[in-house]
């Protein structure tokens, strides 16, 4: 295996629903230890993406390979996450009628975590439950207190993205993939967010993170890339990024747009 | 109820209660009993039953509503711990019921052999069959398990095997009717309470994971079709025991056994007991098949009056009993000066 070879590389990815060419060859490579985002305005695409590389979405063509392995088209989404391919859901999907601690049980449960994690992680023959208060508590769940207890229907947003992240935590995933996990947080939660982002990654724990939020965001990530009606616009540092003519285009419109209308 | 505004209806916990499944009340007689009336009173109870019967027809009876009582429990397993809505109770009778019949009365294999052989290969059989519909999630998972026992009952129909319409006769029959009520009815104990723990396992969880969010566990590497498979094998294999015993106390085995009866019931019984406490179904199997044979004498009216029972329950009580019966067991209420 090459010295560099990327840990995901996605080439040439295009996905229509109907009319609506929601992502047309998108290609891009995320490197171990990267924190990759993507950014774009509403509806350019970024689920869609993200829903297209963990198998959730059928994409139409292109090809996906994850540490040099090729991931089929109709590959199921249990398959990819069982590569290390964890996801979180940008409206946050708990199992409401289980406790915050329990949520945790069924990813432990998985075929993955059950091979990765010896009985110490909560492996074969661990204790999951032990093990999933403890991963609340990295994750931010006060470890004393009565809320990884409390059901996850009665949890606030805050906490409900933190057990998303916990749930691929829980799985010993190699890449995450974080949709929106910043979205309809306050600024204090935010705060204290990104440095749970920055743990994994000195982890080794490869990340790919779609924002909105892009003054946070450029805090963790070394890479970025922008999407724009399913294209993939420039793909750079942030400053790069930003600094680009297009990119300022496709979130504020141009002058030359605008005449375009009239 | 008291409309006074300065009045509030107040539910308090009773003070000894099991707040979650790790601590056992052990420390005092009062707790422990607590606790074990009423899973006694269920279990007694139960094996009072055939006792307790004035006659062969109501001991017969009992046995109808045992087998009622499992088909409601795994209707209950599948709908709300696993989110699948099935209507596949008739499917699972007939193809246990047949293959017992089939087994004993082609083949002469004795009843020790045929009810375990039934039930094992009718839950292989019924589950293997409804593995392609297992992607389908609410009214179609409904509407998909509804159909087969309909191509069935036709299937045997058209081509005229298993005696078609005349059913397989000779099926062989129990030797004594306490062999008869108690096999089932140690049986319905002995699910319930499986079935009971079984949720709240680790694997259980997974389980209701399907139901609550299926993509969330799709998102963790499990396979959900394996899932809801295994699920459907655990409801098959009470279903086609039902059947195989069906099969042995009438002796015969034949296209009544495809009935939408073995459908609509369990979930009717499971509506009335309450959905999800898996005890609750058994409850409403004792109430609705029982109330249909009493009702017997009015002929064709009995539905009538079956229905009406049915639609008040879903209006007005559509929590179920037993979901009521534990809250008044474990809260007490009072009105409070505000």
């Amino acid at each position: 295996m090459a010295e560099d070879q990327p840990l995901l590389r996605v080439a040439d990815f295009s996905k229509s629903f109907g009319g609506v060419q929601a992502l047309s060859r998108v290609s891009f490579d995320v490197h171990e230890g990267d924190v990759f985002g993507i950014i774009g305005p509403n509806g350019s695409g970024k689920t869609t993406l993200v829903n297209c590389i963990t198998s959730f979405v059928k994409r139409d063509s292109g090809s996906i390979s994850f540490k040099g392995q090729e991931l089929k088209r109709g590959m199921p989404p249990h398959k990819v996450a069982d590569l290390g391919i964890a996801r979180t859901f940008q409206i946050t999907r708990p199992y409401y009628t289980l406790p915050a601690y329990k949520n945790l049980v069924i990813p432990l449960l998985s075929p993955r975590a059950r091979r990765t994690g010896g009985w110490r992680g909560g492996g074969k023959h661990g204790d999951r439950d032990t093990v999933g208060l403890d991963i609340l508590e990295e994750i931010g769940f006060e470890r004393d207190s009565f809320i990884p207890y409390k059901l996850a229907s009665a949890l606030p947003t805050g906490y409900l993205k933190r057990l998303e992240l916990a749930r691929c935590l829980a799985i010993r995933p190699e890449l995450v993939i974080c949709d929106e996990i910043f979205s309809g947080l306050s600024g204090s939660e935010i705060a204290t967010m990104t440095p749970l982002i920055e743990k994994l990654q000195m982890e080794g724990v490869t990340l790919i993170m779609i924002e909105h939020r892009l003054r946070e965001l450029f805090r963790v990530a070394n890479r970025v890339m922008v999407l724009n009606f399913g294209e993939k616009l420039i793909e750079g540092t942030a400053e790069e990024v930003m600094a680009d003519e297009k990119v300022k285009e496709a979130y504020f419109g141009s002058d030359q747009e605008v005449m375009d209308y009239a | 109820m008291r409309r006074d505004d300065q009045y509030r209806l107040e539910r308090l916990d009773r003070g000894i209660k099991i707040r979650t499944g790790g601590i056992y009340a052990i420390s005092s007689w009062r707790e422990m009993s607590y606790l074990m009336v009423p899973r006694l009173v269920l279990i007694l109870g139960l094996l009072a039953l055939p006792i307790l019967m004035p006659s062969a027809y109501w001991q017969r009876v009992i046995s109808m509503v045992c087998i009622y009582a499992l088909l409601a429990i795994g209707f209950d397993l599948l709908a709300h711990f696993v989110g699948l809505v099935s209507l596949g109770g008739a499917f699972f009778i007939g193809v246990g019921g047949y293959l017992a019949g089939i087994l004993s009365s082609y083949k002469g294999v004795p009843m020790v052999l045929t009810i375990p052989i039934a039930t094992l290969g009718g839950a292989i059989i019924c589950t293997l069959l409804l593995v392609p519909c297992l992607p389908l999630r609410g009214v179609y998972f409904a509407i998909a398990t509804l159909m087969y026992p309909l191509i069935l009952t036709r299937f045997i129909e058209a081509l005229n095997i298993f005696g078609g319409t005349d059913g397989i006769v000779g099926v062989s029959g129990f030797p004594s009717q306490w062999i008869e009520q108690y096999l089932i009815i140690t049986l319905v104990i002995m699910v319930l309470f499986s079935i009971r723990r079984l949720v709240n396992t680790d694997y259980g969880l997974v389980m209701r994971g399907v139901k609550d969010n299926d993509q969330a566990v799709r998102a963790s590497g499990i396979s959900i079709t394996q899932v809801k498979a295994v699920a459907v094998f655990i409801t098959s294999l009470m279903g086609c025991f039902g059947g195989a015993y069906l099969a042995h106390i009438y002796m015969w085995s034949g296209l009544s056994q495809f009935a939408l009866d073995f459908s609509i019931i369990p979930i009717a019984a499971t509506v009335i007991g309450g959905g999800g406490t898996l005890v609750g179904p058994i409850l409403g199997a004792f109430i609705l098949v029982p109330i249909n044979e009493l009702l017997r004498e009015l002929g064709t009216l009995r539905i009538v009056f079956y229905c009406v029972i049915l639609v008040i329950f879903i209006m007005f009580k559509s929590e179920g009993l037993m979901v009521y019966a534990e809250r008044k067991y474990h809260q007490f209420q009072q009105w409070k000066k505000v």
